[in-house]
């Protein structure tokens, strides 16, 4: 159970606009698969920063970076969205689904694009997800139709469509109600303890952060607490 | 499955803002409907124009040019030959005007398999007697049989019968102009007198119409052998030999071949009426140039069209790519886009552009020089349809790709967490 899934090694970031800033210091740590953890620290701190230098989005860094035991630095932009599409699931704070496509092809479309199973299997899938998110009902519909509780369900679905090793959250309850936040961690939880999913996700709530297994404070760039 | 994926992607992009895409198509569509009208509708009018003159005139004449001798005896003499000769007064001495051996000379075009045909010409300059006054006219001895097969010699013929020129004696065709001058018509006699000061009657058998006034002023037209009766010349005198090829391209090259075999004079089609084919070129250039300004402008509404829709759907590009498509397969998506309006609204405007043509066609075109023509004419050529939907292709192409590569280029770190 103690497979490393994420490992960051020295990892510096620079903004260079307008003036040189030190946004993230000397970062080390690693995730092992089934870990829940929360990124907490107060705006400006790095913390989203981070999380997209681990997502591979962001490829200006200094240091190294190793997704299921792979080193991700020097890929190609093309090999990077690869291990996107394959490793990683994303939920952030807006749903980003595709107003164009109904919810059960927006849960579908990575998995197109993976490739890996035929349209009639993905779409199994997708149901699959949609029903252990107990929101099956809604798959035809389009996202315009849905509340906000239940969109950011269809992106978590979205993230988990092509079992990723770690599905990454950046403040994925911040645009939600108390009610809701309470059905999206609920779910989280959900998968962490059934299915051994690994999280992790940077959040302000501290409440939400406290519910986790693993709780990594930053301060300035720099962990202070883990 | 995955190019099935991005042609989903960019259908549903495009139907999703179906007005913007429609009006992207329609400029499209009206820029080719434009340009396939224009060409064929210009090339339809250069092909009668040309058709007016190229079809009548003949790829290669044969004739004796009345000059005078090259071989002067002061050439010949080689005590001056390191001087040069000034030789004033020349005179164009005891020249014949018939082409000499020209028995021969047919019998070696017929054998010629570059040759499509031939036909013999004798001219004889004459009076034609109206009352007091005598009109200048010419008479053009011709097989008609020939002259028919090669020159669509029947379609000028707008009354009689051209046959009858070699069924009945002594038998005349008068150009239009000229019958009128008269007060003649057919089945009446004119008298003509020869520049010798013979004179005969002949019976008016048609009358033809060229299309150009100054010449239905003065030609008529003569079997070979009545013309020959005229000047009093023996059964083999021939003025000219019309020749007409089977690849028209290869008449400089002919001409030069056939004045050096045969020791005449020999003109080709592209030296005696090299204006016509400037003009064409020229009808052609415009046409040309106003289809792919009409293109250039729809592909800048496409272009317009396709950043407006890049801004509005950075949202979905940015998920796009956080969720594992790369730029490559953005930039597929909105060449895509691109390219769809270019083929759906290019393939609109061919078929608009076809029944405009065909409306053009139906529209009437009466003129007295143009007998035979009664519409404006259409060139329904395939070749203008291929490089119309060529075009569309080639400019969405562009217009697409710019936008395309600015897509491919979205920063989804920067959209995401700017929200």
């Amino acid at each position: 159970m103690n497979t490393t899934i994420l490992e960051a090694r020295h990892i510096s970031k620079n903004f260079h606009d307008p003036v040189t800033v030190k946004v993230l210091n000397d970062i080390s740590f690693s995730i092992n698969k089934g870990e829940f953890v929360s990124v907490i620290g107060k705006s400006g701190c790095g913390k989203s920063t981070l999380l997209y230098v681990l997502s591979t989005m962001d490829t200006d860094y200094e240091g190294e970076l190793f997704i299921d035991q792979q080193l991700m630095n020097g890929k190609k932009e093309k090999d990077l969205a690869k291990v996107r599409n394959e490793k990683i699931g994303f939920v952030f704070q807006f749903h980003y689904l595709l107003n164009e496509f109904s919810v059960l092809k927006n849960v579908m479309l990575p998995a197109l694009k993976l490739n890996k199973f035929s349209e009639t299997e993905i779409e199994k899938r997708a149901k699959e997800k949609l029903a252990m998110l107990e929101i099956e009902k809604l798959a035809i519909k389009k996202p315009a139709q849905l509340s906000g509780g239940e969109k950011q369900r269809v992106a978590i679905a979205r993230a988990m469509i092509n079992d990723p090793v770690i599905i990454m959250g950046d403040e994925p309850t911040g645009n939600l109600d108390k009610k809701n936040s309470e059905i999206v961690f609920g779910i989280f939880q959900k998968l962490s303890t059934e299915l051994h999913q690994t999280f992790l996700v940077v959040t302000h709530d501290n409440s939400f952060a406290e519910r986790t297994n693993r709780i990594i404070e930053m301060e300035d760039g720099k962990i202070i607490k883990q | 499955m995955l190019n099935k994926l991005i042609l989903n992607i960019a259908k549903a992009l495009l139907l999703a803002r179906w007005r913007q895409t429609l009006v992207a198509a329609i400029g499209v569509t009206f820029g080719i409907t434009m340009f396939v009208t224009l060409l064929s509708f210009m090339t339809g009018l250069n092909k009668l124009l040309d058709g007016l003159i190229l079809n009548r005139t003949p790829h290669i004449r044969l004739f004796k040019e009345i000059k005078p001798n090259a071989d002067q005896p002061i050439v010949t003499s080689g005590l001056y030959k390191n001087y040069h000769h000034f030789i004033s007064s020349l005179k164009s001495g005891n020249a014949r005007q018939e082409i000499y051996n020209a028995d021969f000379i047919m019998r070696a075009l017929k054998k010629d398999n570059q040759v499509l045909g031939y036909s013999p010409r004798i001219t004889a300059q004459v009076f034609f007697n109206y009352g007091t006054i005598d009109i200048n006219g010419v008479v053009n001895g011709v097989d008609v049989e020939e002259e028919m097969r090669l020159f669509t010699f029947r379609d000028y013929v707008i009354a009689g019968k051209p046959e009858d020129l070699k069924n009945i004696s002594n038998s005349i065709i008068l150009g239009k102009g000229l019958a009128e001058k008269m007060q003649v018509t057919i089945g009446d006699i004119v008298t003509v007198t020869t520049s010798k000061g013979d004179r005969y009657a002949l019976k008016v058998a048609g009358l033809f119409q060229s299309g150009i006034n100054e010449v239905d002023k003065v030609q008529s037209y003569a079997s070979i052998s009545t013309t020959q009766k005229l000047l009093s010349k023996p059964g083999s005198y021939i003025t000219d030999i019309s020749v007409k090829l089977k690849d028209m391209s290869t008449a400089p090259a002919k001409a030069i071949e056939y004045a050096r075999i045969f020791n005449t004079d020999a003109e080709d089609i592209q030296t005696a009426n090299s204006q016509f084919e400037t003009g064409t070129r020229v009808r052609t250039i415009i046409s040309y140039a106003v289809g792919i300004t009409l293109l250039i402008v729809a592909g800048f509404g496409i272009y317009n069209i396709l950043n407006m829709m890049i801004y509005e759907k950075m949202d979905s590009i940015a998920i796009m790519k956080a969720t594992g498509f790369s730029g490559s397969d953005v930039k597929k998506v909105f060449m895509t886009i691109s390219l769809g309006i270019g083929f759906f609204g290019g393939l609109a405007g061919l078929i608009f552009g076809f029944l405009l043509s065909k409306g053009i066609n139906h529209i009437p075109f009466n003129t007295t020089a143009l007998p035979t023509v009664k519409t404006f004419p259409i060139n329904y050529n395939p070749v203008y349809y291929i490089i119309g939907i060529s075009f569309s292709l080639i400019t969405t192409y562009f217009a697409g790709l710019f936008p395309s590569r600015k897509a491919s280029k979205v920063d989804p770190v920067i959209i995401i967490r700017g929200k």
